[in-house]
């Protein structure tokens, strides 16, 4: 059944449009650095694109993790189930049958490849227009120091797992409030607004207790692949977040939905 | 019965396989039914073929899919959307989605049909193609549940009938059975008076219009009369007779007043 989910989102005009406004995206940074003479601040990595067209992958990811990559996962992963209900297809889907545990199994996975694409595709656009741009070659770390190419890409693969370990929780969340309602529009936006609420939170120090148990926290810990030696604190602790935010509102997900009347 | 609304109490089977406790992969026995389900609902994006094809990969073993899958040109032929295959959902008409919706049930040649309003939205002559349809499967096996509020269509094309009233089923049995035939006959003829006069004087001939007035007669027979007796007589005496119908309660009547009674109960 995930092929039969692939093929759909293939065959939809909106997949595209999102794939182009990601591609914009993706070589924004690039476009912009070969303009500007008096490159100052900018996004995470925007200044180390000039000494290695690999970090603009990194700039990519960079722009797209605070509010598009949740936006995105938040849509895809709010009408997975509540958009089947919406048309109507869910009943007949369940019919067919397609068992319920399954059903939501599958959905999720599919919403998990849809994202970990479409990071696939903002990095590798990312890539090329910063190679083109300004070559590749060695890499020169956070810390001071400098690391081979063929190590440095070992490093962005491990970003991009690290950021798509950290969307899941998000998708999770979309997942479980689409067995909550017909709505897909309604589950994403309540999606969205807890993503946004963590990290409004997580930059509040009024509740600094809180922080390190606020899903978002250390989302952005992938930067610390990209300093000698890695200090692998921060990604542990985020990578134990994901699981547990996964994990409970997945398990919800399944029970909710296990014992749900679908009348729609 | 087919796994969407938990039961409050008592246990679901199909074919004698239970349809519930399977929350994880979904009850096989329901491979074997297939269903319309208030309405017909698909992926509007998609092609009236690619929504067959697609809620056929959705589950199933390989073989099953296989089969499936080859039966779709079948089926649309059957419904009569072959040339209309490849559009869009999103641009057919509510008859079209319709016989989507049947294709879709047909698709696994299925032991077991369950159709809720299955000519819905269709021109006449549809409607007929799909009771023809429904009576060949029939015949051929296939067992067919349809819930229908068209009552004509109910006593055209069914084998029993039962009448659901608050939850309950208030009636079951074969169309003809509840429609009592009564022994009230409805007459139309030329000559109101000579007509009444005949009748009149017959034996076993209950008469309750005295001549005047206009419309049908309507006598009610016991032996020795019959439709037969009295038509030769009122011909005989040289009136013409252009109709002589049994009268039965309709079937809208019948309904209603199982409904009404239920309704009564509570």
């Amino acid at each position: 059944m995930f092929w039969v989910e692939v093929g759909k989102t293939t065959r939809r005009i909106r997949t595209w449009v999102f794939a182009a406004g990601l591609a914009m995206l993706a070589v924004l940074p690039v476009v912009v650095l070969i303009r500007d003479h008096n490159p100052g601040g900018g996004p995470p990595f925007y200044q180390m694109i000039r000494h290695n067209g690999l970090f603009a992958a990194l700039t990519a990811v960079a722009l797209l993790q605070p509010f598009f990559l949740p936006l995105g996962a938040a849509l895809l992963s709010g009408e997975a189930i509540a958009g089947e209900a919406s048309l109507g297809t869910l009943r007949y889907l369940l019919a067919r049958p397609v068992g319920r545990r399954r059903l939501i199994a599958v959905k999720y996975g599919v919403v998990m490849a849809e994202l970990a694409t479409s990071l696939v595709w903002v990095m590798a656009l990312g890539l090329l227009a910063g190679a083109i741009a300004f070559g590749l070659g060695p890499l020169p770390t956070l810390s001071g120091t400098s690391i081979g190419t063929g190590a440095g890409v070992l490093r962005v693969l491990g970003a991009a797992l690290y950021v798509e370990a950290g969307i899941a929780s998000v998708a999770a969340i979309g997942i479980f409030f689409s067995t909550l309602t017909d709505s897909g529009p309604g589950a994403t936006v309540g999606t969205v607004a807890l993503a946004i609420a963590s990290q409004v939170l997580d930059g509040l120090s009024t509740f600094r207790a809180i922080h390190p148990y606020l899903p978002t926290h250390h989302w952005l810990a992938w930067a610390d692949l990209f300093r000698s030696p890695v200090p692998w604190d921060a990604l542990a602790r985020g990578l134990v977040l994901d699981v547990v935010y996964a994990g409970i509102f997945l398990g919800a997900a399944l029970v909710m939905f296990g014992r749900k009347d679908v009348a729609s | 019965m087919l796994g969407l609304v938990f039961p409050t109490a008592g246990e679901v089977a199909i074919l004698d396989e239970p349809v519930f406790g399977f929350e994880g992969r979904g009850s096989p026995v329901l491979h074997r039914v297939g269903a319309l389900i208030e309405e017909p609902a698909f992926w509007p994006y998609l092609s009236g073929r690619r929504n067959l094809e697609y809620l056929t990969r959705a589950a199933g073993s390989k073989e099953e899919r296989a089969e499936r899958l080859s039966r779709i040109d079948e089926v649309l032929a059957t419904v009569g959307l072959q040339d209309a295959a490849e559009k869009r959902v999103k641009a057919y008409s509510q008859g079209m989605r319709q016989r989507l919706g049947i294709a879709q049930a047909l698709l696994g040649r299925p032991d077991l049909l369950v159709l809720d309003e299955p000519t819905n939205g269709l021109d006449p002559q549809g409607m007929r193609e799909i009771r023809l349809l429904l009576r060949r499967l029939a015949d051929e096996g296939t067992t067919i549940f349809v819930s229908s509020h068209l009552l004509f269509e109910v006593e055209a094309m069914c084998d029993r009938v039962g009448v659901l009233a608050q939850g309950r089923l208030v009636a079951e049995g074969p169309p003809s059975s509840l429609r009592a035939a009564t022994d009230t006959f409805r007459i139309d003829v030329d000559d109101r008076q000579g007509a009444v006069g005949v009748l009149s004087g017959m034996a076993g001939v209950t008469l309750s219009d005295d001549g005047s007035g206009s419309g049908s007669l309507r006598v009610q027979l016991v032996a020795p009369a019959s439709a037969a007796s009295i038509n030769r007589a009122l011909v005989s005496a040289g009136v013409a007779v252009s109709a002589l119908v049994p009268e039965r309660e309709s079937l809208e009547e019948v309904f209603l007043s199982l409904v009404e009674g239920a309704d009564a109960l509570r």
